[in-house]
């Protein structure tokens, strides 16, 4: 009598189409069915909205309106045809895994293998003010790097947490893009728009027009060199260059997201398709979100709303050379300094264990009987062959020392390290 | 014959083996680390029975029906990844005797539980 309407990740949303269908006088039942776990959130619990049977299509139809927010990238449909298995993340549906996780970070590691990482937000700022405004965004020092280099960066808000962490490319002296992450890119574009007051600079958010692919490992230059017009041998780690590659015009980048050498394609959507295929046909193989996650843990790169979000700083999430106090005046300076200046009361730390049992996600964290703070993310390396986290603790914890993270009802021993865990083949800047 | 819990574990009625079902298995992903009980613990149905950790999630296996262990796959415990290749052979948890053999009733039969798969 009661029929399933929709299953949701996580209890918050269920409890929105509850709130959702209400409105149309439709009863709701959620009910928890298991704690197989979101691949990437590890601690939501998977829900069934269900309602009468005699409302379902009246129900299904209103959620049809209602989720047709969850957008596609360009290759959703070559995906699909590709035989990955298929997560929403961040508004998008997205690849999770192909061959599964283990098999697809260890191609990365040793051969090669590329993302779709079109989901990512890019906004172009045009005007003479350009450079100068993006210095102001931004708290590393845009203004020192030369035009054809990217900085990564945070940007905050005024008490210092971040907004967002960024890469920004320095094109020519009146254009610059900045790169963001899927989940804020309307958050990101109004805070952006907002600060560009007083500037003499133009705005464009080209998300949807702009496809990215993100092809990493060490063999990456040898595969990709014969189909482009460039040398890529010429650009540096943290540069770009415009060219194009198997005949599409667009940005390649020496930069990624998984501690390997590689390279990032930014290139029309419309196109999009036309470079993933001739990719998959010179043998480049796909990977998913999951093997993403893991590759750049291992490699020790911060997830925004996992590591840090808008009530953490960059100091606290121990990028500290991502802040240029010296710079000049920038966006959320004042907060940052006085809290260099107060001392941090926390930091994010790396922890390996000797056990197989895995932290995740928002698992709390002791050292002698006392809490010290939780786990920020967590996951299995494979290259390592033993579990690693980042977590967010007591700043007067020091490498080396023992703490425990409480999974499920085991106090488990983990040691805090220096990190990255693990540096594969990614180069260092000249 | 092979009996479904709605939390995606079976009980093999005539072997009394436990394990999670294929399309638990492939939610999982890599299963990289199988914590089993010990022989003799009893459950109620829907108490926890075992956990598994793969390399994005934890899973907990519910007893699907109140049980007394009796044995545990060693080779499991050694080989995690047989979950994934043979989840609902080779790949089993534990071996059970029933305490309240009625529940198995209440169990879905496999027809059941792939309708219940597919329409999640």
């Amino acid at each position: 009598m009661w029929k399933i309407v929709k299953t949701t990740v996580g209890e918050s949303e269920a409890r929105m189409i509850e709130e959702l269908l209400a409105a149309y006088s439709i009863p709701v039942i959620v009910q928890q069915t298991d704690l197989f776990v979101h691949p990437i959130f590890g601690s939501s619990a998977q829900c069934e909205v269900l309602v009468p049977e005699d409302r379902y299509e009246e129900a299904y139809n209103i959620l049809q309106g209602e989720g047709s927010t969850v957008k596609y990238t360009p290759l959703y449909e070559d995906h699909v045809k590709l035989g990955a298995k298929i997560v929403e993340f961040a508004g998008y549906y997205m690849p999770l895994q192909y061959d599964g996780i283990v098999a697809e970070v260890e191609r990365v590691r040793k051969e090669v293998g590329m993302f779709d990482v079109s989901h990512m937000g890019e906004f172009v700022c045009e005007g003479p003010d350009a450079v100068r405004f993006a210095n102001y965004v931004v708290t590393n020092d845009f203004g020192s790097i030369d035009f054809g280099d990217i900085i990564y960066t945070a940007m905050c808000n005024e008490n210092g947490g971040f907004v967002d962490d960024l890469l920004v490319y320095k094109i020519a002296p009146e254009r610059i893009m900045f790169v963001v992450n899927a989940s804020n890119i309307d958050k990101d574009f109004n805070h952006i728009l907002k600060l560009s007051n007083g500037f003499d600079v133009k705005l464009t958010n080209v998300s949807d027009d702009t496809g990215l692919i993100a092809i990493q490992g060490p063999k990456t230059q040898e595969m990709l060199q014969p189909y482009t017009d460039l040398n890529l041998d010429e650009i540096g780690y943290y540069s770009f260059k415009e060219g194009s590659i198997f005949g599409v015009s667009g940005i390649i980048s020496r930069t990624g997201y998984t501690g390997e050498d590689g390279f990032e394609l930014y290139i029309p959507a419309n196109q999009t398709t036309v470079a993933w295929r001739k990719l998959v046909e010179i043998g480049i193989k796909p990977t998913g979100l999951g093997a993403r996650d893991v590759l750049r843990l291992e490699a020790g790169l911060l997830l925004y709303g996992n590591d840090m979000d808008d009530t953490i700083t960059p100091l606290e999430a121990s990028i500290p050379w991502a802040v240029k106090f010296e710079k000049g005046d920038f966006y959320g300076k004042e907060a940052l300094l006085k809290q260099k200046e107060a001392g941090l009361k926390r930091k994010l730390r790396g922890i390996t264990l000797e056990t197989k049992l895995v932290p995740r996600h928002e698992m709390e964290v002791f050292k002698d009987g006392q809490k010290i703070g939780y786990v920020t993310s967590g996951t299995f390396s494979p290259t390592l062959g033993r579990p690693i986290a980042f977590v967010m603790i007591d700043a007067n914890v020091k490498i080396g020392d023992t703490v425990q993270v409480l999974i499920r009802d085991k106090y488990v021993d983990a040691k805090i390290v220096k990190t990255p865990f693990y540096r594969g083949s990614v180069r260092s800047k000249k | 014959m092979k009996k479904y819990a709605k939390s995606h574990e079976w009980f093999d009625t005539e072997s009394g083996y436990v394990g999670i079902s294929g399309h638990a298995q492939e939610q999982l992903g890599d299963i990289v680390y199988v914590d089993l009980p010990t022989v003799g613990k009893e459950v109620k149905k829907g108490e926890m029975l075992a956990s598994l950790e793969s390399v994005k999630a934890a899973g907990d296996v519910y007893a699907p029906i109140s049980c007394k262990v009796i044995a545990v796959n060693d080779k499991v415990s050694a080989t995690p990844e047989l979950v994934n290749q043979d989840a609902e052979g080779e790949g089993w948890l534990v071996k059970v005797e029933p305490t309240n053999p009625s529940e198995i009733d209440e169990l879905l039969s496999e027809e059941e539980y792939k309708k219940m798969v597919e329409e999640a």
